[in-house]
C-alpha cells in the first residue's frame, strides 16, 4: 500500500493552482487512504451513535426518528408584532422559537434609559416587563413548543417571565422546554452584553443552573456558544477550543454545589457553520468528542448522558455579502448541509439580506425552506453520520480534536479561561485571526464571490424590513402607564429583598421570580443588582 | 501623522470591524485610539476632541446609526471641532446612508468594503479638510 501510494503521487505530480489549507491552517493532502488513519480503532474513536465519546452522534438514531428543530432567531420592535412573526414561523412548519430580544432588554435596560434611545427594538423585541412577555407569547402553546432565547446577563429575568406566563396559563414550570443562553463567559471576549463583573456573573450563571436542574429539569439552562467567537473572527479549531475551555469553567463552578451527573444534562451548546464544508462537519464531529472526554476524565461524570454534547447551529452571519445577496442562499444552504451532516440538534439559517438589514418575510421564509429541503427531500437525513469512514473527515476530526486539546492545555496553563480572558489572550486570538482572514480577502487570496471575484454592478432588488421609530415612542409610554398602574409597595419589597439575597450566597432565581410577578421591570431588576454588584468596566482591547 | 478614534456608539458590541479596522489604519502608519464599545455621543465627541483626532470612524450594526451618527456630528460642531472629519460604518440601507452624508458624514462604507478603499478614503478628508482649514 505505501509503495503502490508513493508511486501513484510521483506519477500524478502537476503544478497545483494554490497551496491547500483549511481555515483553521490545517493542511491539506492531495488524497487521503486508509494510512491518515494508522491503527483507527472505531469503538475508541467513533463507537455507535448515542454512546460515548459519541462522536458520530448523540442519538442512536438521529434524524430517523425525528429531524434536527427548526428554529429561526426572531425579534424585532414590540411584542406584538413579533408575535405575529412567531405565529408565522410557525404556520410555515418551523417546529421551535428563538427570541432575539433588543440590545437594551439584554444589557438590563429598560426603554426609558438614556443608553437605550435609538436602539429600542432595533436588534430584537423589546420587553421591559412580564407584561411585554405575555404579548409575545400570546395564543402560542408554551407546553408543546421549545423556546429558545438568546439572553445572557438578564437570563434568569427573562427566564423568570416566561415560567411566571407558563404559571398564569396552568403550564407547570417542569413542562416547559427551551434554552436560555446565559453564557457569560463569551460576552466579554465577542458579543459586549456583559453587566455585571465576572465574579458575579458566574455566581448568577451557576444559580440557573442549578435551579433548572431542580425545578425546570427539561430547560437547557446554558447554551455555551462559539458562534460569536468564531464571528468575531476565531478558526474552527478555536472556536471548538474555546468554547470547551468556557464548558469547563461553568462545570467547576456548579460541581461546588451540585454532582456533575445532576447538571451536565442541562447544559447546550450553540456553534457557527461557515463556509468551508468538510472541516465544520469535522469540527461537530470532533466537538461531540472531546467534550465526551472532558466530562468523563475531568469531572468524572457517571452516566453517558451527561457527556453528550448537543448543540444549536446557526449559519455563519459573517459570510454573507452585501453584494448579490441572492447568492448568500447558496452559502447558506451549504452551511446549513454541513450543520445536518455534522448532527447538529436544532438550527437556524440566515436569511439572504441579513448583510443589508433584519431578514424581511419572504427572505425569512426561503431560509426556513433551505432547511426543509436539507430535511425532507436530500435523503441525507436517512442513516446516522453518513460520512463517517471517509479518510478525510477521521483525519480531519482527529486533526482538529488534538489542536483543540493544545488550545485547552494552554488556557489550563494560563490558569483557566477566566484568567485567560483576564489576560486578553481569546480576544486577542480572536482579533488576530479577524484581521488575517481580512488580509487574505482583500489581497483575493481567499475568493468571496461576488465581492473580490465576479463582481457586478447592479442595482439591489431587495425589500428590506424596516423597525418603526415609533416603537420606542409607545414602548415608553407603555412603561409610564405600567408604572402608574402597579402596586409599588410591593415592587419595592421585592427589589430590596433582592438586593439582599445578593449580599448573601442563597440562589437568586426565586428573589428574581417574584420580582418580575410583582411587575418590577428589566431595567428595576438588574439595577437592584448592580447596587450590590456593580458594573463591568473593560479594558480596551484592539 | 493622522490621528483617528475609532468608536462604537451605542449598545452594540459587534466590534470585529471597528477593530479590523483599526488594526489596518495602525498598519498603514497612522496613531489610532479605539474607544470600546457601548459609549455615547458626548463620550465620543469628547474624546475625538481630548485625543486631538484628525478623523472619528463611527462603527454601529445595531440599527441605531441614524440616532447616534448625527449626534456626533453636530456635538463636535457645538463643542468647536468642526474640522474633525467623521466617517461611519456598518449595517447601513442606502437611503440611510445618504442622509447620513446630508448631516455631515463624509463618507460611509458597508460590509465588503476593502481596508485599502477605507484607509484611501480616509487620507483624502484629512487632505480636504486640511485644505479648507
Amino acid at each position: 500500500m505505501i509503495d503502490a501510494l508513493k508511486s501513484w503521487e510521483e506519477e500524478t505530480k502537476t503544478k497545483e493552482r494554490k497551496e491547500f489549507k483549511t481555515p483553521s491552517d490545517i493542511e491539506i493532502k492531495k488524497l487521503y487512504t486508509p494510512l491518515d488513519l494508522g491503527d483507527f480503532d472505531y469503538l475508541e474513536k467513533s463507537g455507535f451513535p448515542g454512546g460515548r465519546p459519541f462522536t458520530r452522534g448523540v442519538y442512536p438514531t438521529m434524524y430517523r426518528s425525528r429531524l434536527w428543530t427548526m428554529r429561526q432567531y426572531a425579534g424585532f420592535g414590540s411584542a406584538a408584532e413579533t408575535n405575529e412573526r412567531y405565529r408565522y414561523l410557525l404556520s410555515q412548519g418551523q417546529t421551535g422559537l428563538s427570541v432575539a430580544f433588543d440590545l437594551p432588554t439584554q444589557i438590563g435596560m429598560d426603554s426609558d434609559a438614556e443608553l437605550a434611545m435609538g436602539e429600542v427594538g432595533k436588534v430584537g423585541v423589546t420587553i421591559d416587563s412580564i407584561e411585554d412577555m405575555a404579548l409575545l407569547f400570546d395564543s402560542i402553546p408554551l407546553a408543546q413548543i421549545s423556546t429558545s432565547m438568546t439572553i445572557n446577563s438578564p437570563a434568569a429575568v427573562l427566564l423568570a417571565m416566561y415560567i411566571a406566563i407558563g404559571e398564569k396559563n396552568g403550564i407547570e414550570p417542569s413542562q416547559l422546554r427551551g434554552t436560555v443562553q446565559n453564557d457569560i463567559l463569551k460576552e466579554y471576549v465577542a458579543r459586549g452584553t456583559y453587566i455585571f463583573p465576572p465574579e458575579p456573573s458566574m455566581r448568577l450563571v451557576a444559580d440557573l443552573i442549578v435551579y433548572c436542574a431542580e425545578e425546570v429539569p427539561k430547560w437547557n439552562a446554558i447554551s455555551i456558544s462559539g458562534y460569536h467567537m468564531r464571528e468575531a473572527g476565531c478558526t474552527a479549531v478555536q472556536e471548538v477550543a474555546f468554547t470547551l475551555a468556557n464548558g469547563i469553567a461553568y462545570c467547576e463552578s456548579v460541581v461546588k454545589r451540585m454532582d456533575i451527573d445532576d447538571f451536565a444534562r442541562n447544559l447546550s451548546f450553540f456553534f457557527a457553520c461557515h463556509n468551508n464544508f468538510l472541516e465544520e462537519i469535522a469540527k461537530f464531529r470532533a466537538a461531540r468528542r472531546v467534550w465526551a472526554k472532558i466530562i468523563r476524565d475531568r469531572f468524572h461524570a457517571k452516566k453517558d448522558r451527561s457527556c453528550m454534547l448537543r448543540f444549536h447551529t446557526q449559519t455563519s452571519g459573517v459570510t454573507l455579502t452585501a453584494q448579490q445577496p441572492e447568492n448568500n442562499i447558496v452559502r447558506v444552504t451549504l452551511q446549513a448541509l454541513a450543520a445536518a451532516l455534522g448532527g447538529t440538534q436544532s438550527l437556524h439559517t440566515n436569511s439572504m439580506d441579513e448583510a443589508l438589514a433584519l431578514p424581511s418575510e419572504k427572505a425569512v421564509r426561503i431560509a426556513l425552506r433551505t432547511q426543509q429541503i436539507i430535511g425532507y427531500e436530500s435523503g441525507i437525513t436517512d442513516t446516522v453520520d453518513p460520512l463517517a469512514g471517509s479518510y478525510y473527515i477521521e483525519w480531519l476530526t482527529d486533526q482538529i480534536e488534538e489542536e483543540a486539546w493544545e488550545y485547552i492545555d494552554k488556557i489550563d496553563e494560563m490558569g483557566g479561561v477566566t484568567k485567560a480572558i483576564e489576560r486578553g489572550y481569546i480576544q486577542d486570538e480572536i482579533a488576530k485571526k479577524a484581521y488575517e482572514a481580512q488580509k487574505r480577502i482583500d489581497s483575493g487570496e481567499d475568493a468571496v464571490v461576488g465581492v473580490n471575484r465576479f463582481s457586478a454592478e447592479e442595482e439591489l432588488d431587495v425589500s428590506l424590513l424596516r423597525v418603526r421609530d415609533d416603537v420606542e415612542i409607545e414602548q415608553k409610554a407603555k412603561l409610564k402607564d405600567l408604572r402608574e398602574r402597579r402596586k409599588s409597595d410591593m415592587v419595592e419589597s421585592s427589589l430590596r429583598t433582592l438586593e439582599r439575597g445578593c449580599e448573601s450566597s442563597e440562589n437568586l432565581v426565586p428573589l428574581i421570580l417574584d420580582c418580575v410577578k410583582s411587575y418590577a421591570t428589566i431595567g428595576e431588576i438588574c439595577g437592584a443588582m448592580k447596587e450590590i454588584f456593580g458594573e463591568y468596566k473593560p479594558t480596551i482591547l484592539m | 501623522m493622522i490621528r483617528v478614534l475609532i468608536a462604537k456608539p451605542g449598545l452594540d458590541g459587534h466590534d470585529r470591524g471597528a477593530k479590523v479596522l483599526a488594526r489596518a489604519l495602525r498598519d498603514a502608519g497612522m496613531e489610532v485610539i479605539y474607544t470600546g464599545i457601548r459609549k455615547t455621543p458626548e463620550e465620543i465627541a469628547d474624546m475625538a476632541i481630548q485625543e486631538d483626532v484628525d478623523v472619528v470612524g463611527l462603527s454601529c450594526l445595531s440599527g441605531a446609526h441614524m440616532t447616534l451618527f448625527p449626534k456626533v456630528v453636530n456635538l463636535l460642531k457645538e463643542k468647536g471641532a468642526k474640522e474633525v472629519g467623521v466617517m461611519g460604518g456598518g449595517i447601513i440601507p442606502k437611503a440611510d446612508a445618504e442622509k447620513l452624508r446630508a448631516c455631515g458624514i463624509e463618507e460611509i462604507f458597508g460590509p465588503g468594503s476593502s481596508l485599502k478603499e477605507i484607509t484611501e478614503s480616509l487620507k483624502s478628508i484629512v487632505r480636504r479638510k486640511g485644505e479648507n482649514a
